[in-house]
């Protein structure tokens, strides 16, 4: 059936050749031609040069934090997300049309001025920053400042993903486990989330993979201390300053090859989202 | 259609009636969760929102004024209106060819494609800047030919536009490519059958069933187009008047200690990215009524 | 339909707003010639009215009207745009290195291009100082009190902003000369005071946002011209200089891209440009936006702004800046190694 299906498919609709042919040439000239410059000019490294570049202490330093505080911020996004998508696709209270506009909000702000506006809320004198100080947390320039940031960029993602699925669950599953005799949690931790889990990991991806090279909010807030808040994306930089753009490429190449493996990873995920509900 | 209208609005109620005690927390649950979200919300979106406007009306709503109609600042929001004005149409193109080619076929390699159109996503706006500059810059792949020839790629529109479109790639054909799915094939595959072209069929069948998803795209397309900082940062070389986006100008006014007037053009932007989201809500809105009434208009067929 | 005129609508409004920003395009007149100045970022203010100046006398000289266009950024960001093919009649940069390196890597202007002008090619010099808050309640009076502990100083990253580097190589002199030519005392000594830092900035500006207006630190160390932009204008009452002891010279070159202005023709103009900035008016201009003089009337004339310190240069200590790179701030160089332990 499935077999039949497709060649179904390819025989009746028009525009194949066409479509994928446009869509292959404008990522070549768009995406693929301009990527691989990077690796043109990583290749003029010779391999022992490339590796003392990406093993120093100080990159894989950068790499951590950047992996780690990417990771860090896309759980909070993960958790928070998704309570944000159920109160908006589940409940009806005042304000929750603004607030459903507001979630998309850090992805049309430019980031410096994300990264300026959190800098002054979390800076030792800033609206928030005070109170932390007070009890002896410091949020700006350290690794929990650029946590805050990458949170405030992967914000929607999460919540993007799993709201569209949580309008279509279809209520008959709940009632029916409801029905069955099962108490809410039990319906929530056995039917529903299993639902949403593959949507759910693709959002964390997403907002892992975006976090991962965020630069413009991060560099405002994180104090740049080598070792310790300094971001790989910044090292890019200092590569650049000394007009070393082979080093700033080889350390561009590592994270571009990483956020290939998530992106390959998530659409993975999709497809098998997508084959359990097709089954379903 | 007019027969259908009292049904829409029995459906939704009784459906509602029907789930209300088996599909809802208790009240204290459901208030906790709405509690907890706000506040998640409040500390990482409200909190910057009310920043950026405060400071932007710090000095009175006549340096507000001054502050977005000074030549710079006017310069800049041309040279933001035009990339977006050129970006967004590209990638809406492309959006729907790959979407096209994507739902409507199966293709071996189909996953693979689909994350090489995410890749941007992911790539850090310094490098998606630095890579227009290894192949357009005077020392680059096509430099020297480029001098020689005198156009200008980098350090100019050119350039800022091409890397706002690497940047804004994804968009549109991210949010086509579920909804074309959802469609299925059924009515294309009709309208060729009974002889239209694969264009009219397109204009006439695809084309309308899509269009709430594609504005939406266009939006965010949009935003993230005006709002791009870090690979324009990169291509622009910063000229005053002439090569500063928005966002960079931004940045000039910041690192001018004006922060009053950096937050008030930041304030331009935010308010842009509101108006984008009232837009897109209509368009929602409008989504879900169409989608209720074919809803509606099938179940009477039935 | 509602579709339809919503996409109208959208249309309709934005061509209205492209049209009404849009200012009457000015009509090129035979003789004006456009002039692009890339430089770094504390500059604006006085580019912005040497600018003016400029054109008015060129205008009186030659009857040409000369349209700048100006680009500000970090000195090495700049430095690289240039070699990317920004195409920059002149530059004027915060270091030697910068102009050094569009030399080396894109071979744009000659390599002896600092002979070509006056005092290096460095029409007005500056220094760096420390700033700090009202009634210097730290009590800081020169760079050893920076490096004792339970004092936070703030300067940007050398890695990143070429007035870092004139930061941490005043920093480094003081202490070279005080312990007689010592490396390890002098290493230990700026090692001492990066302890003592919180943030590291990428840029100078950004190094005086964290301190004025997040009220972090105790001591900015700062170019004296930021120092007295800060003093005098937007921080007007809340700081104090502190004229430390001994500090480099810090001398920011300008030059001519000759690839540039041979092919957009405007040699002579740039030219002018750069050497009007040696003129009584140029330094005048210069000295009112805290950049020291060079020409000794005006040096006489504002000398009771500048107090007088006992400087070193880079090529004195350091044996210029190729030098002074390659050993302190290049990969794994020794601000490398001061952040290793």
């Amino acid at each position: 059936m499935f077999a039949l299906n497709t060649k179904l498919k390819r025989r009746t609709l028009p525009g194949f050749r066409l479509s994928l042919g446009y869509t292959i040439l404008y990522l070549s000239l768009i995406v693929l031609i301009p990527l691989s410059m990077l690796f043109i000019k990583a290749s003029t490294l010779s391999f022992a040069q490339f590796w003392d570049i990406v093993s120093a202490p100080r990159t894989m330093a950068a790499y951590r934090l950047s992996f780690g505080t990417a990771l860090i911020s896309a759980s909070i996004n993960a958790v928070f997300g998704f309570l944000v998508a159920w109160v908006l696709a589940r409940y009806s209270f005042p304000g929750k049309r603004i607030i459903d506009a507001l979630v998309d909000f850090p992805f049309a702000l430019p980031t410096a001025v994300a990264g300026i506006a959190l800098t002054s809320i979390y800076s030792p004198n800033g609206w928030v920053g005070q109170y932390l100080a007070q009890i002896g947390i410091k949020a700006a320039y350290t690794p929990l400042g650029i946590v805050i940031a990458l949170t405030f960029i992967g914000l929607p993602f999460v919540v993007r993903t799993i709201e569209p699925v949580l309008q279509d669950l279809d209520p008959e599953i709940e009632e029916a486990a409801a029905c069955l005799g099962a108490n809410r949690w039990l319906t929530f931790s056995k039917v529903i989330f299993p639902i949403l889990l593959p949507s759910l990991l693709t959002g964390f991806t997403l907002s892992f993979a975006r976090a991962v090279g965020e630069y413009g909010s991060v560099i405002f807030i994180a104090g740049n201390m080598p070792g310790k808040t300094e971001i790989a994306p910044l090292l890019i930089i200092t590569k650049l300053e000394q007009y070393d753009y082979q080093g700033a490429a080889a350390i561009a190449v590592v994270m571009l090859l990483v956020s290939l493996l998530i992106l390959i990873a998530t659409n993975f995920l999709q497809w098998i989202s997508a084959k359990r509900i097709g089954m379903s | 259609m007019v027969g259908g209208l009292p049904s829409f609005k029995i459906r939704p109620i009784a459906q509602q009636s029907r789930s209300s005690h088996l599909r809802t927390e208790s009240g204290v649950i459901k208030w906790i969760l709405i509690g907890v979200a706000l506040l998640y919300l409040g500390i990482f979106l409200i909190l910057p929102l009310a920043c950026i406007f405060t400071t932007a009306f710090s000095k009175g709503i006549v340096a507000y004024t001054q502050a977005i109609t000074e030549p710079d600042a006017l310069a800049a929001i041309r040279l933001t209106l035009l990339t977006a004005l050129i970006a967004v149409p590209l990638n809406v193109i492309f959006g729907i060819a790959a979407s096209w080619a994507i739902a409507k076929f199966d293709f071996i390699g189909k996953n693979f494609l689909l994350t090489l159109i995410d890749l941007p996503l992911s790539v850090s706006p310094v490098i998606s800047g630095l890579i227009f500059v290894l192949l357009f810059g005077a020392q680059g792949t096509f430099g020297p030919w480029l001098i020689e020839h005198g156009i200008k790629i980098i350090f100019a529109p050119p350039a800022i536009i091409l890397a706002t479109i690497f940047v804004t790639f994804p968009l549109v054909a991210r949010e086509l490519i579920p909804i074309m799915k959802a469609q299925g094939n059924d009515e294309e595959e009709a309208a060729i059958t009974l002889g239209a072209s694969g264009f009219k069929t397109f204009m006439l069948v695809t084309l309308p069933n899509i269009k709430w998803g594609l504005l939406y795209g266009v939006i965010l397309c949009n935003a993230r187009a005006m709002g791009e900082f870090g690979a324009v940062s990169v291509v622009s070389g910063h000229i005053r008047g002439l090569t500063n986006t928005l966002p960079l100008h931004i940045e000039i006014l910041y690192n001018e200690y004006h922060f009053s007037a950096a937050f008030a053009a930041a304030s331009l932007l935010a308010l842009l990215a509101i108006v984008t989201l009232i837009a897109k809500s209509i368009i929602e809105s409008g989504m879900h009524r169409e989608i209720e009434a074919t809803q509606i208009t099938s179940g009477e067929k039935r | 339909m509602r579709f339809k005129n919503l996409l109208l609508l959208l249309i309709i409004g934005l061509i209205g707003f492209l049209t009404l920003s849009c200012k009457p395009t000015t009509i090129l007149s035979v003789n004006e010639v456009t002039l692009l100045n890339v430089s770094y970022d504390p500059t604006r203010e006085f580019y912005q009215a040497y600018n003016a100046a400029f054109a008015k006398y060129w205008k009186e000289k030659s009857g040409e009207t000369i349209k700048f266009n100006q680009s500000h950024g970090g000195s090495g960001k700049q430095a690289r745009a240039v070699i990317d093919g920004l195409d920059a009649d002149v530059v004027t940069l915060a270091l030697a290195y910068d102009i050094d390196a569009i030399s080396e890597k894109a071979n744009l202007l000659h390599k002896n291009w600092q002979t070509r002008l006056p005092n290096n090619s460095s029409p007005y010099t500056s220094t760096i100082v420390l700033l700090v808050r009202k009634g210097n309640p730290k009590n800081i009076k020169d760079w050893d009190d920076l490096a004792k502990s339970g004092i936070s100083v703030i300067t940007p990253n050398p890695k990143t902003s070429g007035g870092a580097r004139w930061n941490y190589l005043a920093a480094w002199g003081y202490a070279f000369k005080k312990w007689n030519n010592d490396e390890t005392k002098a290493k230990e000594f700026v090692a001492a005071i990066f302890r003592n830092v919180p943030v590291l900035d990428s840029g100078a500006r950004g190094s005086t946002t964290t301190f004025i207006e997040r009220g972090i630190g105790d001591v900015l160390i700062s170019w004296e011209n930021e120092a007295f932009l800060a003093v005098n204008e937007f921080g007007k009452g809340q700081f104090e200089i502190v004229i430390p002891s001994v500090s480099i010279l810090a001398e920011p070159p300008v030059a001519i891209i000759d690839r540039v202005v041979d092919r957009k023709g405007t040699r002579k103009v740039a030219e002018g440009y750069l050497e009007y900035l040696y003129s009584q008016e140029g330094q005048e201009i210069a000295a009112k936006n805290y950049y020291r003089p060079r020409l000794d009337s005006v040096i006489k004339k504002y000398a009771d702004k500048f107090p007088k310190i006992n400087l070193f240069t880079v090529d004195e200590v350091f044996g210029g800046w190729q030098k002074a790179q390659k050993v302190h701030f290049a990969d794994k160089g020794v601000f490398d190694q001061i952040y290793q332990n």
